[in-house]
């Protein structure tokens, strides 16, 4: 299959709410999406959903022809080829950040010390900390944190990155080096799936925009067509209400 | 282990009146320990630094120094300068001392977390340092003193257990008299105390969370109180 | 009142039995206490229920009691253990109950995120567990640890009730001898002073180096 990620029909209750309701979209390699939409309609639940997580009520997820949510799959080894970058960060407080960009390899791949470490070096030069190495998690800024936990998960050289929110946490000043980082990454052909509202972001890199209200998608499509001519009004008034709210910050 | 039961029976109600003497016992060590601890947390927040010295050095002794050697100390030491001391009084001034040095770090943090700004506002209205004390920050501090406190309670009830190293007739000396009675009775003697016990600490929680419900004021908290859990 | 030079030398012979039992019951009390606040964060039902009895036991009833239940109430059941052992027993599992609730809230303080973050990259949850949750853990229990450390050395002092030599069995078989109880405890309380004030610098020495920037005892936990 040449499809890397395939979503289907995911639904997800919490209580008697409804957060995701039939959802489904497929995924190329190389392709990035971004994926927007108010709040709490189910974005963040919707990329759990994708790495199991959070466990889908229903529907079914691949990654490439493995059945990422059959009961049988060892989500584990999925999990170490798909990469998850939360908001809130979730760096290992005890570890510096060499040690956070290195720990995976070693415990989950079994890489030699020596060699992780030279790898967690080349990522940390890539997201621009190579500097930073030895300080720990405290000891940076917010923007810094995030971009260790992208280096984080680029060493696990995984097939697909998720992005949940992962500039929502930050001070502004502080989003420009996070978005330049997962910017070249989408232009060096990683596969990415974005919940954002940069919409700076997705205008230079997304190759779509999903839009989502209250658990549907609701339209789909290339940046420039939602922006001028989008299928739906709902879709318009979004885009113009965040694009004025969050501007242009690319 | 029925039979066992039958023949510890009639210990039973001895039993349950020896613990209210560890009751009593308690309740007096409390009142010791909230004096002087109140006392020593105000030496040490405005007693200048010889008395403030003097306060942690005392704190510390009492904090240091194992329950059993001070019931020891106190049990044997007044009969050495002539005084003649009751086991109970011995064990309510050791165990009370000891208290008083928990006890004062409870209160100590609680005047220390009272916002120093009032402070200002009753002087600059012209009170004197000591009516300000009194009328704003002890209040307050009392008030918020009641968790730890109740905390204290809870950890201090089963030391009064060891009051009977120094022969004093509560419910340990009576479960052994159980025992060196009938032998084979000793581990249901024993688990008697036990039950006692849990019995106690259970109500003792419920009763003082019941306590503190009732006095706490909304917006008044304090972070972490002093030693928990020190009492075994 | 007087005092006797030689009493040091009598009572310093109790120092090793003291310190044998606490450092023991400490030990004892570590291992026991991480598994059972490990059995009560990570267990099922039952596991957790059966770790809550054992806990609630241990802290609700005094000491004593417990060391008496050990040394003359087993061997009512055919046990009969040496008063060696029934001290560092009864000591061992009675700190265990406390110290599980320590680790217990130590790994509860290390925030949820990070344990999502460490599967996420593909980690099982014993790996997560072993390598993200109990290397915080363990610092953040530390300064909980130190004070119990000070705690059972202190009440170590109760197995003198059941004929051990310790530091305090020497202080009562001296006193017994010369009958100047007093005198002779106070140099026993000198002891112990000296006693808890060497081993707590120690534990802050300790605690010093293996502090984390960020992960202090204040700062994370809250």
């Amino acid at each position: 299959m040449n499809t890397l990620l395939r979503v289907e029909d995911i639904h997800k209750c919490y209580g008697k709410e409804r957060v995701l309701t039939g959802v489904s979209f497929e995924m190329m390699k190389g392709d990035t999406k971004v994926i927007i939409g108010p709040s709490g309609t189910g974005k963040s639940t919707l990329l759990r959903c994708i790495n199991r997580l959070t466990p889908a009520d229903k529907g079914r997820v691949w990654l490439e022809d493995e059945e990422i949510t059959h009961t049988r799959t060892n989500i584990n080894r999925i999990r170490a080829q798909i990469g998850f970058v939360f908001q809130d960060f979730n760096l290992f407080s005890h570890l510096t950040a060499l040690g956070n960009v290195r720990i995976a390899p070693t415990k989950v791949k079994g890489m030699k010390k020596a060699e992780a470490t030279r790898l967690a070096m080349e990522e940390l030069e890539r997201v621009g900390l190579a500097d930073k190495a030895g300080a720990y998690p405290a000891e940076l800024s917010g923007g810094q944190q995030q971009r260790v936990s992208i280096a984080r998960a680029l060493a696990m050289s995984p097939k697909l990155i998720l992005f949940d929110e992962p500039t929502s946490a930050l001070d502004p000043e502080l989003i420009g080096e996070v978005l330049d980082v997962m910017i070249s990454l989408a232009k060096e052909g990683m596969t990415m799936l974005v919940v954002t509202h940069e919409m700076g972001f997705a205008r230079a890199v997304a190759d779509e925009i999903i839009f989502m209200e209250r658990g549907i998608i609701v339209e789909h499509g290339p940046p420039a067509q939602l922006f001028s001519s989008p299928k739906h009004r709902r879709t318009g008034e979004f885009l113009h209400k965040i694009t004025e709210l969050y501007g242009e910050t690319v | 282990m029925i039979e066992g039961l039958r023949a510890i029976w009639p210990f039973i109600p001895g039993l349950l009146r020896a613990s209210l003497i560890n009751i009593e016992l308690l309740l007096a060590l409390i009142v010791v320990g909230f004096v002087v601890g109140t006392v020593v947390a105000l030496l040490q927040v405005y007693g200048g630094r010889f008395l403030g010295t003097l306060a942690r050095i005392y704190e510390w002794i009492f904090r240091s120094i194992p329950a059993l050697v001070l019931l020891f100390l106190f049990y044997y030491g007044p009969p050495r300068f002539g005084l003649d001391i009751s086991s109970f009084a011995a064990a309510t001034l050791a165990l009370g001392f000891r208290s008083s040095a928990y006890q004062s770090q409870i209160f100590r943090g609680a005047i220390l977390t009272t916002p120093t700004g009032q402070m200002m506002a009753a002087r600059s209205m012209g009170m004197s340092r000591v009516r300000a004390i009194v009328t704003i920050v002890l209040p307050q501090a009392f008030r918020l003193s009641i968790p730890g406190w109740t905390n204290e309670f809870s950890s201090v009830v089963k030391d009064t257990t060891l009051a009977y190293a120094v022969g004093f007739n509560e419910v340990m000396r009576s479960a052994r008299i159980i025992m060196d009675s009938a032998y084979e009775l000793a581990m249901l003697a024993f688990i008697a105390v036990a039950l006692v016990f849990l019995v106690l600490t259970y109500a003792g929680n419920a009763a003082m969370g019941g306590v503190e419900r009732k006095f706490r004021i909304p917006g008044l908290q304090m972070p972490g109180s002093g030693a928990k859990d020190h009492g075994r | 009142m007087v005092f006797k030079w030689e009493w040091v030398g009598k009572l310093a012979e109790g120092l090793p039995l003291t310190l044998e039992i606490t450092f023991t019951c400490i030990a004892i009390g570590i291992v026991l206490g991480v598994l059972l606040a490990l059995a009560r964060v990570y267990g099922n039902r039952p596991l957790r229920a059966v770790c809550g009895v054992y806990i609630q036991f241990f802290r609700g009833t005094p000491l004593l009691v417990q060391l008496f239940m050990i040394y003359f109430g087993l061997p009512n059941w055919g046990i009969k253990l040496s008063p060696f052992i029934s001290g560092i027993l009864a000591l061992g599992l009675n700190t265990a109950a406390y110290q599980a609730e320590y680790f217990r809230g130590a790994i509860q303080a290390v925030r949820g995120g990070q344990l999502l973050a460490a599967r996420s990259l593909g980690m099982s949850l014993p790996q997560a567990i072993r390598y993200v949750i109990l290397p915080q853990a363990f610092r953040l229990v530390l300064p909980s640890w130190s004070n119990e450390f000070i705690l059972m050395l202190k009440y170590s002092s109760i197995v003198f009730t059941i004929a051990l030599l310790d530091l305090m069995g020497q202080g009562k078989r001296l006193a017994s001898r010369n009958f100047r109880f007093f005198e002779v405890f106070i140099v026993v309380a000198l002891f112990y002073l000296a006693l808890v004030f060497v081993v707590t610098q120690i534990l802050r020495l300790i605690e010093r180096r293996v502090r984390i920037p960020g992960l202090g005892t204040e700062g994370e936990a809250r």
